[in-house]
């Protein structure tokens, strides 16, 4: 749909978007270097013919296994001229920081922070980088593949119960 | 050779049966005093609210067993309703929440999720509020019918009714869940 707008991207940014495709569902998808993805991204919202002025879900995947491991997703929209883009950023295991895009968006304060809490990327300039659902005493980050499945951390001692299916024990045992 | 005070029965005086037997009473009048007079807390968390809402309302109206004067502080409630997950960063709250009711109390879980879990089996959520507090009744179902709720009401009406209760009680009260101290 907006096949103009990923041309633009290119042109403007030759060395830091490379391989754009059209992902599912006709969005313009593309892959930004990390150094650069504030910039692309302060470029994409106030460029006069692009606008994207809404940036409706940042997240991040765990491709364990891979390298670089991590990958933080843009999905942007521009409420002016319908036109939504989709940026992807590969951050490797040991270097997870990004520069945070805040400035750009503000509404991008929790979703870097969701992204630290649940995957453990750390974003530079953010004003407030802190855990967003788990408490603060949890130790690791829920969302990485390697994280175990049940690894509870509760918060107090809990029963002893019995229990035909769960089986004695506190919650730390299973 | 077995001594004949074996085979005796326990002897008690006139003045322990007489005791006894007015203990009986009032714990029974206390029982059907209480067992009608639930005063609910809802602890409402997720999904099941609805269904609590439900329960709560004109169709199924748990007022008619008494249960259904929702008490929005937990020290004038007497039945704390677990409705819905909780996850291990509500435990604390929930914990609290149990011991600020004051005695006597109950407490209903009401859905799988409050009972056991349900399948939320991982990182974030209780494997059963029985990990927490002590539960007198658990509802299944995800979320369970009012019909369900309304059968754990009653069960547990059954169940205060045959509890012993006293107009004046100093029994040491235990503290849930503490780890006691060391040595």
């Amino acid at each position: 749909m907006s096949k103009a707008v990923i041309d633009a991207l290119v042109e403007r940014f030759p060395e830091a978007v490379y391989d754009p495709y059209e992902g599912v569902g006709g969005d313009d998808c593309a892959f930004v270097k990390k150094e650069r993805i504030a910039e692309v991204c302060g470029w994409l919202k106030t460029d006069p013919r692009m606008q994207f002025n809404y940036a409706p879900y940042i997240t991040a995947v765990d491709y364990l296994g891979q390298t670089p491991r991590f990958e933080v997703v843009y999905n942007l929209l521009s409420t002016k001229t319908n036109a939504r883009i989709r940026l992807r950023v590969k951050v490797p295991e040991d270097d997870c920081v990004l520069e945070s895009v805040t400035a750009v968006w503000r509404g991008a304060d929790w979703f870097e922070r969701y992204c630290f809490d649940m995957y453990g990327i750390r974003f530079t300039n953010h004003p407030d980088l802190r855990r967003l659902f788990m408490y603060d005493e949890f130790v690791g980050h829920p969302l990485r593949k390697d994280y175990p499945l049940r690894g509870r951390q509760p918060l107090v001692v809990e029963r002893e119960v019995h229990d035909i299916y769960r089986g004695p024990g506190p919650a730390t045992r299973d | 050779m077995a001594s004949e005070l074996d085979t005796l029965p326990v002897i008690t005086t006139r003045r322990d049966e007489a005791q006894g037997f007015l203990e009986g009473l009032v714990s029974k009048g206390l029982g059907w005093a209480r067992k009608y007079s639930l005063f609910t807390y809802p602890f409402v968390t997720a999904c099941c609210g609805m269904e609590y809402m439900t329960l709560a309302s004109a169709r199924y109206d748990s007022d008619r067993f008494g249960a259904a004067m929702p008490r929005f502080s937990p020290r004038q409630a007497d039945l704390l309703m677990v409705v819905g997950t909780v996850n291990c960063k509500q435990a604390p709250i929930l914990r609290r929440i149990y011991e600020q009711i004051a005695d006597p109390k109950w407490v209903m879980a009401f859905g799988v999720c409050a009972s056991s879990g349900g399948f939320y089996d991982n990182y974030a959520t209780v494997q059963g509020i029985d990990r927490i507090i002590p539960v007198d009744i658990y509802v299944p179902g995800c979320p369970p019918r009012p019909e369900q709720v309304l059968d754990g009401i009653m069960l547990l009406q059954k169940k205060i009714q045959d509890q012993a209760h006293k107009l004046v009680d100093r029994k040491q009260l235990p503290v849930v869940g503490r780890e006691p101290a060391a040595g």
